[in-house]
């Protein structure tokens, strides 16, 4: 940062990054999150020390305990890799040959994130009664998941550097070994991120395992809180769970390895052509064919034919709108905290990058990968015990889905507010206007299609969220999922497809959001 | 958009937020209620036209609830407390939250529906079932009692829901009826048997469509379907124990008043109107098919009547859910 910016008004500021001004209430404000958000975590370790070394050790030594970790293990196990390998080949499809219809499909293989997984589970449940069991969990799992995985593969895919490729081929490798040897391993970041991503919503998801009978982590705790409230084994479960979810934080970390994957040399890269696929179309246009017929067509179509056999019987507007009132409120209001909530770490990790606020921008991460129903367990107990006027208020519910969605609000606006310069903060700071007001007028409204973006995915993740709010919501409230979550808990499905058809109807604009985004972050 | 507009924005929707979510001076009551959210809205339904009360319905599970209200102690924003069955009640009363109820309440009720210290009232009745698949076992073949299915040769035959209420107030009454030792060695015979369900419906749905044998779940889950088009309980049957077994237990659903409640005198109201003729009026023409409880209240006439089910007597103060939590757990059916 040349020294000749740091003119009137703007403080100087020592050290490297001294081109920001400071704003000590920003630091003050990131750090306050940042323990706001490190309150599950606590949690966690506060029950574990009140339940006693020996209470602790039986209710987590136990052989339902081990049932419960197989089952986990053995759904990650199988799941990950059968959505690593259809992302990939998926991804390689759209982006990389010229298979008809590619921008479509690369569309509608982000859709099936509109449908919550809970509802993945009721359509195939509809269709194949008996489904039940691990294969039925990686099934849903894999078709529910794998948009997770497709997005960043889709994106590298997008930006690789045809030149690593072209070198490989021309030094002799034909061309499957220069896709194993060239453009797998420069999927890595995409593979681990995206695969971190699938693996902590197995860990998390509720409603999509209950509804094929598969007993996870997550289906126990809530057995055992629906059987005791904040009981110990249920806390003693959450425990367990949050060490398999840091366990495979920290396996990502390792996996994902430091190497360089930017592009060496001046210039950019050519837009890499595309695969002729020839002979070979129709049978690889296929696999796209079979998976979103699974992944969209089963759900889709399930809805519809309960609609239809429910009739205008199962519209009951007063319902209806109450329980979409309160989605919309509550996705919006929790889009708007969690985004403001984000913001000062977002800005300090861009502006004044330290090692401090790494770890501090790096616990808010590891508190957004914990299931929603630890999150709940911790703040139903602490407001219950401690905070009791901020127990079941609206509050304590948006404090919740800020700690849960974090990490979707702050990928989003880091990006962006990195896109703002900062030498147009520091012009308006040397013509008289005072930082908040610069911030405000020059960096935020820069940033702020990047803050919509995360603001509507974490919009999204609250539509559809379902245990935390089941535990948390104020008297009275009636979400859609929590509405839909009812009927189909007393096998009224006809009367559960207006929820389900709504849930995804609002949903459905929102992917194609994400879909637009992870283009043009890709610069294509 | 100046930095002013926006705070008082975000201060006028905060504003608005917080009135939605807790609107305290209007005359309202809050129910937490385990009980089938349909029967619960066609009481408070009833019960807002005829008093001009309104009911704020918070739904859960029994022992949820009867855990969270003794979590929430004195600062319980319930004022109604409605169960399917009858230990969380018990869990509730014994942490002293339950005011009592107005005797001329409790005289709506014969007393083997309520407890004798009249802090909670029966509001309903259910009784346990063995319902099997007709189309795969004959009545030769049922089981003779509800011990029968921790026997081995009903090795993968039967399914229960263990993580909800009703199947926790049955073992409760087998606690009380059998004893500890005998429940816990029932329980273990159970895991190695049975096959579990989320919820009693879909128990039946399963049996119905052959996935299993029989399940252990409460009547009224078999009328109701039928009631309706019977596609989830066409190929069942129900098998009543009867002779006092602890399968042919007969559990009672309970509505106290909270003795923390700001609005007493609407929350006794409520209770005495859901016990009175309206109330259970609602029970017999209504599409729950759960017994009756009030004094000379008929239940619907579909059902077998309550005097030929031969239920065993339990006191229904006695049934201890924390035992029946802690049991389960330690079998590894939680």
């Amino acid at each position: 940062m040349p020294s000749s910016v740091e003119q009137a008004g703007v403080p100087a500021a020592g050290g490297r990054f001294a081109g920001p001004f400071r704003f000590p209430g920003m630091t003050a404000a990131a750090a306050l999150v940042t323990l706001l958000a490190l309150l599950p975590l606590g949690f966690v370790i506060w029950t574990a020390w009140q339940t006693g070394w020996q209470t602790a050790a039986a209710l987590v030594f136990r052989p339902r305990v081990g049932e419960l970790l197989a089952n986990t293990l053995l759904l990650i196990a199988f799941t990950l890799p059968i959505a690593i390998v259809l992302a990939v080949a998926l991804a390689w499809l759209t982006e990389r040959s010229d298979l008809p219809g590619g921008r479509v499909l690369s569309w509608l293989c982000v859709a099936p994130l509109a449908v919550p997984a809970f509802v993945h589970s009721y359509a195939w449940v509809s269709v194949v009664p008996g489904m039940h069991g691990l294969g039925a969990g990686v099934l849903i799992s894999v078709l529910a998941y794998f948009p997770l995985l497709y997005l960043p593969l889709a994106a590298t895919l997008r930006r690789l550097d045809p030149g690593l490729e072209d070198a490989a081929a021309s030094l002799g490798h034909p061309p499957v070994r220069v896709f194993l040897r060239v453009v797998l391993p420069q999927l890595r970041l995409a593979l681990c991120g995206g695969g971190l991503l699938v693996g902590l919503h197995l860990l998390g998801e509720y409603g999509l395992y209950v509804l094929v009978r598969f007993d996870t982590f997550t289906t126990a705790i809530v057995e055992q809180f629906q059987s005791t409230f904040n009981g110990a084994a249920a806390n003693m479960l959450a425990g367990v769970l949050v060490v398999c979810c840091l366990g495979l934080l920290g396996l990502e970390a390792l996996l994902r390895g430091d190497a360089r994957y930017a592009r060496v040399g001046s210039g950019a890269a050519r837009v890499p052509a595309r695969v002729r696929l020839g002979s070979l179309t129709l049978p690889c246009l296929a696999l796209p064919a079979v998976v979103l017929a699974l992944a969209l067509g089963v759900p889709l179509l399930t809805i519809g034919r309960w609609l239809i056999a429910g009739g205008t019987a199962v519209w009951k507007p007063d319902e209806i709108a109450a329980a979409l009132g309160q989605t919309l409120l509550l996705a919006l209001a929790g889009g708007l905290l969690t985004t403001l909530a984000a913001l000062p770490m977002a800005w300090i990790s861009v502006r004044r990058p330290a090692a401090a606020t790494r770890i501090m921008e790096g616990s808010n991460y590891v508190v957004g990968s914990l299931p929603g129903v630890v999150v709940a367990l911790a703040l139903v107990t602490v407001t219950v015990r401690l905070l009791l006027p901020l127990y079941q208020t609206l509050f304590t519910i948006l404090v919740a889905y800020v700690l849960m969605f974090l990490p979707r609000a702050m990928i989003s606006l880091r990006a962006s507010i990195a896109q703002a310069p900062v030498e147009l903060e520091q012009a308006a700071n040397s013509l008289g206007r005072s930082p908040l007001r610069a911030l405000w007028s020059i960096t935020l409204r820069l940033s702020a299609p990047g803050a919509a973006a995360g603001a509507a995915l974490v919009a999204l993740g609250i539509m559809n969220e379902l245990t935390a709010t089941q535990m948390l919501a104020p008297n009275g409230t009636r979400t859609l999922a929590m509405v839909f979550w009812a009927r189909s808990g007393e096998i009224d499905y006809a009367a559960a497809a207006p929820y389900a058809f709504l849930l995804v109807a609002i949903s459905l604009p929102l992917t194609w959001l994400l879909h637009r985004q992870s283009r043009r972050m890709a610069g294509r | 958009m100046k930095p002013a507009a926006v705070v008082s924005a975000i201060a006028l929707a905060a504003g608005l937020f917080s009135q939605a979510a807790r609107a305290e001076d209007a005359p309202e009551i809050v129910v937490y209620n385990a009980q089938h959210e349909s029967l619960t809205r066609e009481w408070t339904d009833g019960f807002t036209r005829e008093t001009g009360i309104k009911v704020v319905i918070r739904n859960g599970g029994d022992s949820e609830f009867g855990n969270q209200i003794v979590a929430e102690g004195a600062m319980s924003p319930a004022d109604v407390f409605l169960t399917e069955n009858s230990p969380a009640m018990s869990l509730v009363d014994a942490a002293g939250l339950f005011a009592p109820l107005d005797t001329a309440t409790l005289d709506q009720v014969p007393p083997e529906f309520r407890p004798a210290n009249g802090h909670w009232v029966g509001i309903a009745a259910r009784s346990t079932v063995f319902a099997y698949d007709k189309t795969r076992l004959s009545p030769a073949g049922l089981p003779k009692s509800l011990l029968d299915l921790a026997k081995p040769e009903w090795q993968g035959r039967w399914a229960a829901s263990p993580s909800g209420a009703d199947f926790q107030a049955i073992v409760s009454a087998l606690l009380e009826l059998k004893g500890e030792d005998a429940t816990a060695s029932w329980l273990a015979g159970m895991k190695e048997n049975f096959t579990a369900y989320k919820g009693n419906s879909t128990a039946m749905k399963a049996v119905n469509a052959g996935e299993i044998e029989g399940a252990v779940i409460y009547h009224y889950y078999w009328f109701g379907d039928q009631a309706k088009t019977g596609e989830n309980s066409g190929n069942v049957a129900l098998h009543y124990f009867r002779n006092e077994d602890p399968g042919a237990f007969v559990s009672i659903s309970g509505g106290g008043v909270l003795a923390s409640s700001k609005h007493q005198a609407e929350a006794q109201a409520f209770l005495k109107w859901v016990t009175g003729k309206a109330g259970q009026e609602v029970l017999r023409a209504g599409t729950s098919f759960e017994y009756a409880v009030g004094l000379g209240a008929a239940s619907n006439p579909a059902l077998v009547p309550l005097a030929d089910l031969q239920a065993p007597r339990v006191e229904p103060t006695k049934l201890n859910s924390q035992k029946v939590t802690d049991l389960m757990t330690a079998a590894g059916l939680l």
